[in-house]
């Protein structure tokens, strides 16, 4: 039976069919649906865990315990995790263990554009990237394998376009696959220095005994057609320089670490002009000229962004495609918004108003730093807002912290933002932090937490108690209040930020694409309207200008009523 | 076949990608499809490329490559038109939604945008799917109606497009959307 799946539908399927018996990941685009998937198999136990790190020693445990196990995170989620995955290298598995990791080239959904390729090479494991969705589920299994077989934890590489691209896939039943015995190991397992001496000469042997692997292995495919050009290439890169230049010759690499050499050199001698065709960093280009070869590849070829058939085109066959029609005058772009109801605009719309200095994290309210809200002073990555805020006021003296918050989501607070919060008690700071509680991620399309006490299967869990959570690492100042109170919520901004002490507020209310939220109906605007503009501040998708002033768009409007609360006229109705 | 789908986060233009991709599976073709997730979905604009044929290799749609363009707002179809093949299909739902730059009076909506492309030579499909989706009896079948507009257009047949909506569309949902198939089809 075929399918037509996602990239990371397909990613789950294969470690179903694989016979996968654990699953921690945190959830971020564009991976969050491998593990989203994977939880619809009732086969394999599913988490989400508080962070990447976490949820990869889950998946190490569990596959040090004799299961296969699996943690699926984006780019950036390997740097979080990768303080075990260098150690994991070492110790190697019992049951199988595969880690996806989905960059994003173009940066559709992330901070920065790193190549976790890179990771592979640091941290000295095997890493396959598939190019579609059946080598998705395809390599899944082959993964468990190579882990089972050469000891050792296996990476697999997606990117945007085939983690977010459909194609067709095979089905296949489970293969089950017992859990093996634990046996304890202490040689094996724990990696005090006596032991992992011994061990980094195993992890050496390993690379080499990949490679002589990878130089047979049916990861990688060989097509020879017209020898003038030969590229050499992996994952989603194939696809476009396949679709620019069927008739050249290629070797598609399956297996992106460690390179298998021989391959690569017969290929190499067989064309007359070779080139490495890789999105983002010179990867394989480098460990292949580093073997003597003569390649080109970024030479031609942009460190930046995604790739494209037509610029493959260009760069191999100079010619250029053209669009037949043009658009002539300057269009407006339409850039992501906070949600109309979106719980967080009242609080930008404070933060605006007091125009302090706002320490930022990741999430939809990222999207607090566009204009008209225009309120965010720095963003650098999850959990960053309180330590970097704390390092602001130890830089710059208690004065800035009376002018300056950190803002960030009960799920991000949880991730990595309430180590920062002990760093911030413990030593001596005073800033005062707002945790943004909607009562779900965001962001990645609403996964339940531990701050609102779903599993990921939608069970009821232990809920963290945010409030109780701040007290005990020392916060005596914790005021809920509700972000759509605008005046309340300002006064006691302002009481936290005079407060010569650490404080947190929580601001809580449900995500407006939650039924919870439980909004009704729509705002309208009265004839009592003094055109003063004061609602146009919000940047509520639903209110435009318009000739005759302020319009609410009742197809987009959900009546969260925050709008009535900023009017000093009283000329915006709930209907 | 290279067919697009554009429009703005939240308008539901995954689910129309669905029953192309399973329309083009039941005419027997190799078929990708290339969704947008995650940040640009809250109210930015979106683009679903749906490429079907003997063999495809890349799952993107670039310029001037689309057989057809499925537009849920004006001006995404505006801002899509570059990638619209000479000759090809532009179907447009007469919806307007602005844009923050305009919301915040920095810019201005583009005015006729419909005659603009026609006067460019574009076949223009315009069509007011949101009338078709309340006729049917769910305003959330916009989507389902414009594919219905589609389907017309489309060189595949309609028992076709018929069992692709069986395939992709959830079955309690599937009569109205069935509705707004056929008012679709037959605008």
């Amino acid at each position: 039976m075929k399918k037509l799946m996602l990239g990371n539908e397909a990613i789950a399927r294969g470690a179903y069919e694989a016979g996968v018996n654990v699953a921690s990941s945190y959830p971020g685009t564009p991976s969050t649906e491998i593990t989203e998937f994977v939880a619809k198999y009732d086969e394999i136990y599913s988490e989400w865990a508080p962070n990447e790190k976490v949820a990869v020693e889950v998946a190490s445990g569990a596959a040090i315990a004799g299961g296969r196990a699996l943690s699926a995170m984006k780019h950036v989620g390997l740097n979080v995790a990768a303080d075990p995955l260098f150690t994991m290298s070492y110790i190697g598995v019992n049951g199988g263990l595969v880690l996806c990791v989905a960059d994003d080239p173009g940066m559709h959904s992330s901070q920065n554009e790193q190549d976790s390729r890179n990771y592979a090479i640091a941290a000295k494991l095997p890493m396959l990237e598939p190019a579609d969705s059946g080598e998705c589920r395809d390599f899944m299994k082959a993964a468990y394998d190579i882990s089972e077989q050469f000891d050792t934890p296996v990476l697999m590489r997606l990117t945007t376009r085939v983690a977010h691209s459909q194609s067709e896939v095979e089905l296949f039943p489970r293969q089950e696959v017992p859990v093996k015995a634990y046996k304890k190991d202490v040689a094996k397992n724990v990696m005090v220095p006596a032991n992992a001496r011994p061990k980094h000469v195993i992890v050496e042997k390993r690379m080499a005994d990949l490679v002589a692997f990878n130089n047979t292995s049916a990861l990688n495919k060989l097509e020879m057609n017209d020898t003038k050009v030969g590229i050499i290439t992996a994952g989603i890169a194939y696809q476009y320089a396949r679709e620019a230049c069927p008739s050249a010759s290629f070797l598609k690499l399956g297996m992106i670490h460690p390179l298998p050499e021989q391959l690569i050199r017969d290929f190499v001698s067989k064309v007359d002009v070779c080139y490495v065709i890789e999105e983002l960093d010179p990867v394989l280009e480098r460990q292949i000229k580093a073997m003597g070869l003569a390649v080109r590849g970024k030479e031609e070829f942009t460190l930046l962004g995604e790739y494209s058939a037509s610029m493959i085109r260009e760069k191999l066959c100079g010619s250029t495609s053209e669009a037949s029609y043009s658009v002539d005058e300057t269009i407006p772009v339409r850039p992501p918004v906070m949600c109309p109801g979106c719980s967080h605009r009242g609080v930008f719309y404070v933060l605006n108003k007091l125009k302090l200095a706002v320490s930022g994290d990741i999430g939809c309210y990222s999207l607090g730093c566009a204009k008209p809200l225009d309120s965010i002073d720095s963003i650098i990555c999850m959990g960053a807002s309180i330590s970097g805020l704390h390092g602001m006021e130890k830089a710059q003296g208690r004065e800035f912290a009376k002018k300056s918050v950190a803002v960030l989501g009960d799920s991000t607070f949880l991730h990595s933002g309430i180590t920062g919060l002990i760093d911030m008690v413990y030593n001596k700071g005073t800033s005062t932090v707002i945790i943004l509680d909607n009562s779900i991620t965001g962001m990645t399309g609403h996964q339940n937490n531990p701050a609102n006490g779903f599993t990921i299967k939608g069970e009821p869990a232990k809920q963290v108690d945010l409030e109780k959570l701040c007290h005990a690492v020392g916060v005596d100042l914790v005021t809920v209040a509700d972000p759509f109170d605008v005046e309340n919520f300002e006064k006691v901004v302002k009481e936290h930020l005079a407060a010569e002490e650490p404080s947190v507020i929580i601001a809580q209310r449900p995500c407006a694409l939650l039924k919870i939220a439980g909004y009704t109906g729509c705002c309208e605007i009265t004839s009592d309207c003094k055109n003063c503009k004061m609602c146009m501040r919000l940047g509520c998708p639903a209110i435009s200008m318009t000739e005759n002033g302020p319009k609410i768009d009742a197809t987009l409007c959900n009546g969260c009523g925050l709008c009535t609360n900023v009017c000093k006229f009283g000329a915006i109705v709930q209907k | 076949m290279n067919i697009m789908i554009v429009g703005v986060g939240g308008q539901g233009t995954l689910l129309a990608s669905r029953i192309l991709g399973a329309a083009a599976l039941r005419a027997g073709k190799q078929v990708k499809l290339s969704e947008v997730h995650g940040m640009s979905q809250r109210g930015g604009s979106v683009v679903t490329y749906v490429k079907y044929g003997d063999r495809v290799a890349s799952p993107v749609i670039e310029q001037g490559e689309a057989d057809m363009i499925i537009a849920f707002e004006e001006l995404e179809a505006y801002r899509s038109l570059p990638y619209l093949k000479k000759g090809g299909v532009m179907i447009v739902n007469t919806q307007k939604t602005n844009p923050m730059p305009v919301i915040t009076g920095a810019m201005e909506y583009p005015a006729d945008i419909l005659e603009t492309m026609k006067e460019k030579g574009v076949n223009v499909v315009a069509c007011d799917a949101l009338a078709l989706a309340k006729e049917a009896g769910n305003i959330k079948s916009v989507n389902v109606a414009l594919i219905g507009v589609m389907a017309k257009n489309s060189p595949l047949s309609k028992e076709i497009w018929e069992g692709a909506l069986e395939d992709a569309v959830p079955a309690k949902f599937l009569e109205v959307n069935q509705k707004a198939f056929a008012l679709g089809y037959n605008h």
